[in-house]
């Protein structure tokens, strides 16, 4: 074998365990998933194996999913929106900050180290009706009875902000450090104010990071169903609820996998245009 | 007699070669013999012991597991040298998606809910049959909690029954009066006066069953469903929250968040041991039910029945019924109960069980299909 066929070779003998297993854990079970999606449930909870169109059918022509998956594409915008306005400044400040830099990046990492589904949880007791927020405005004077708070769709955004946060803020951070500040300090110098300089270099030096944290927040947003179920009312419910319910309640894996399908199918297409536009390096480098 | 071992046996024969008295030939066609024998024997040996190393069982998880594993589960495993495997589930829906997705043998025993479970289990060709011989402490039992699933599987068994409770109505009494819930009874759920303080359990078949005595029907024949639907958006837009566990239940009416919801009783009779007030009532034809040990098909039979047999045990039963607050399926008037289960919510001293009204599960699980889903667009404001 010749030099440069061994040297073509070598980066696909180094990927072959990450293929192997992407192949193994991802691409065959949504193989199985493609598959299960053209089967039918019978009246027992027994699947019928075949090829039918039903459950696409279904899940394409029914408002009802259609519906859910507008709110549920509304709710991951809105909280992507609220995580933009609220982690870039934080962000700013982190990268901006001399000295305690590694500590404050440690404290945004903090809530990572505590399940995903306690720190939802953590809402009832700050927000409920005898939760820390109504009993500080009772002792206060500020209201003589409780506020109900909890269960509509503001907590459920509330909660997926929580969980969201930290990923935009270390996607933007990641970008703003990677600006040389000398730009600003030339921009300054020729006269800009420091809002002018933020305006017309920095924020636009960081928009990729930005745009690496809004899709973050969005696709995790728009996947998610605990926090609906925890600080959602009746009502409240998104597009993986649907999937839960129709897999586990009513034991309908083929619409189940043929829901599961369609999402990832939407969120699937954003990532792509993301990438088409901006390339996955950046939200690597977040990732990171 | 001592048992000799095989270092022992081989130090013997070498013996007996280093002393002359066996030839050479002799000697290696012993020990290829003993070699091919164990070689045969063990990975064969080692495929037969394993299907009695251990039994899986599957539960609610808390405190009954905790008095299963101390009264059940060790002395089981002192008796018989087979492990028992302690798993949990959130719901018996969960767990029906678990078995489905496993491979025959490796889920065991189960602590099943309603009896339309266990005929959802057996029309999915997942039941066994088990033999009652091998579970003397069957006998015990309250004949017409076993008659209904001889019902569903043919006479046979596939199970043996463990408990008792109601889903009824709770309500917090500093809020709404004894009086008030004995003249609303299931109709207080829907009540306008009490919005955004509602609560219900987010399970179809439960919200069905009250949508039905809230419009005046038999829970177990309903013949104006779209009547009982309009209950159930009623009773959805005056909800606060559709709670999804017995934890959630209890923190929301023990937090006030709600006054008044259905409740399981054994969840509510631990809130009033805690010190709430909090009331609780059955309505006529409230939801009755009861739970069982399932035994899947292709659980190691005998190993099973014996443990069976060993949670079945009065003492045993006794002491998961005093941890979960719900009645044993034991017959009181079999078995001395004790203290406590007498003053547990749905206990019937007779051992009849007149007064409860259980679900039919011809007729649940007859429409299982279209009314899970169903609700699950009604239960989304549809």
């Amino acid at each position: 074998m010749s030099v440069e066929a061994r040297e073509a070779r070598q980066p696909w003998i180094l990927l072959s365990p990450a293929l192997g297993a992407v192949t193994l854990l991802l691409f065959v079970p949504l193989a199985f998933i493609l598959v299960y999606s053209f089967w039918l449930r019978t009246a027992t909870g027994a699947d019928q194996v075949g090829f039918y169109l039903e459950n696409w059918r279904e899940a394409l022509s029914d408002a009802f999913y259609r519906d859910i998956l507008i709110n549920t594409l509304k709710i991951a915008a809105i909280t992507t929106i609220v995580c933009a306005l609220m982690g870039y400044p934080a962000a700013y400040f982190i990268a901006r900050s001399k000295g305690n830099k590694a500590i404050l990046l440690l404290l945004l990492m903090l809530p990572f180290w505590i399940s995903y589904i306690i720190r939802t949880m953590s809402w009832i007791n700050i927000l409920g009706v005898s939760g820390a927020f109504n009993s500080a405005l009772m002792t206060l004077g500020v209201i003589s009875e409780p506020i109900q708070m909890l269960y509509n769709e503001t907590t459920v955004i509330l909660g997926l902000v929580h969980f969201l946060l930290p990923f935009m803020v270390l996607n933007v951070f990641v970008s703003l450090e990677g600006i040389d500040t000398n730009l600003e300090d030339a921009a300054n110098s020729l006269g800009a104010t420091k809002w002018q300089s933020f305006l017309q270099v920095t924020l636009p030096l960081s928009l990729p990071g930005l745009a690496a944290g809004g899709l973050l927040c969005f696709v995790l947003g728009a996947g998610t169903y605990i926090t609906p179920i925890v600080l959602g009312g009746p009502t409240d419910a998104m597009f993986a609820n649907l999937v839960f319910e129709a897999i586990i309640t009513q034991l309908n894996w083929p619409l189940g996998s043929a829901l599961s399908l369609m999402l990832l199918a939407v969120l699937g297409t954003l990532v792509l245009i993301y990438n088409r536009y901006l390339g996955m390096a950046q939200l690597m480098k977040g990732l990171g | 007699m001592k048992k000799m071992d095989n270092t022992t046996r081989y130090e013997r024969l070498r013996e007996r070669y280093m002393n002359g008295d066996l030839d050479r030939r002799s000697f290696l066609g012993l020990i290829g013999a003993a070699g091919l024998a164990y070689g045969v024997q063990t990975p064969f040996a080692k495929y037969a012991h394993a299907a009695v190393e251990q039994v899986r069982f599957d539960g609610w998880g808390g405190v009954v597991s905790e008095a299963f594993r101390e009264h059940a589960f060790d002395p089981y495993t002192k008796a018989t040298g087979i492990n028992v495997v302690d798993g949990t589930f959130g719901g018996g829906d969960e767990y029906l998606s678990r078995v489905k997705a496993s491979q025959e043998g490796e889920y065991n025993i189960a602590h099943l809910s309603g009896v339309f479970d266990y005929a959802r289990y057996h029309n999915l060709g997942l039941s066994s049959t088990l033999n009652e011989d091998n579970i003397p402490n069957l006998q015990y039992v309250i004949p017409k909690l076993v008659d209904v699933f001889r019902k569903v599987t043919d006479g046979k068994l596939s199970c043996v029954p463990y408990d008792y409770g109601t889903t009824g109505l709770a309500y917090n009494r500093k809020h709404i009066s004894d009086e008030e819930m004995k003249e609303k009874g299931a109709k207080i759920l829907i009540d306008e006066k009490l919005k955004g303080k509602i609560g219900g359990w987010g399970d179809w078949r439960t919200r069905i069953w009250f949508g039905s005595l809230q419009t005046d029907q038999d829970p177990n024949g309903a013949t104006d469903m779209e009547a009982v639907w309009d209950a159930i958006r009623k009773h959805r837009d005056l909800s606060l929250k559709y709670w999804s566990s017995g934890a959630e239940l209890m923190s929301l009416l023990a937090e006030e968040e709600i006054y008044v919801t259905e409740g399981w009783s054994g969840r509510i009779y631990a809130l009033q041991e805690q010190g709430h007030d909090i009331g609780y009532m059955d309505p006529p034809n409230g939801y009755g039910w009861q739970e069982c040990l399932f035994v899947i098909k292709g659980s190691p039979m005998e190993a099973c029945e014996e443990l069976l047999n060993f949670m079945l045990e009065p003492a045993t039963s006794i002491a998961v019924a005093e941890g979960q607050n719900y009645p044993p399926a034991l017959d009181p008037t079999k078995v001395e109960l004790g203290d406590k289960i007498p003053t547990l919510p749905a206990f019937d001293p007779t051992g009849t069980l007149d007064g409860l009204t259980f679900a039919d599960p011809e007729y649940w699980n007859g429409h299982e299909q279209e009314w899970s889903k169903q609700f699950g667009r009604v239960q989304k404001g549809y």
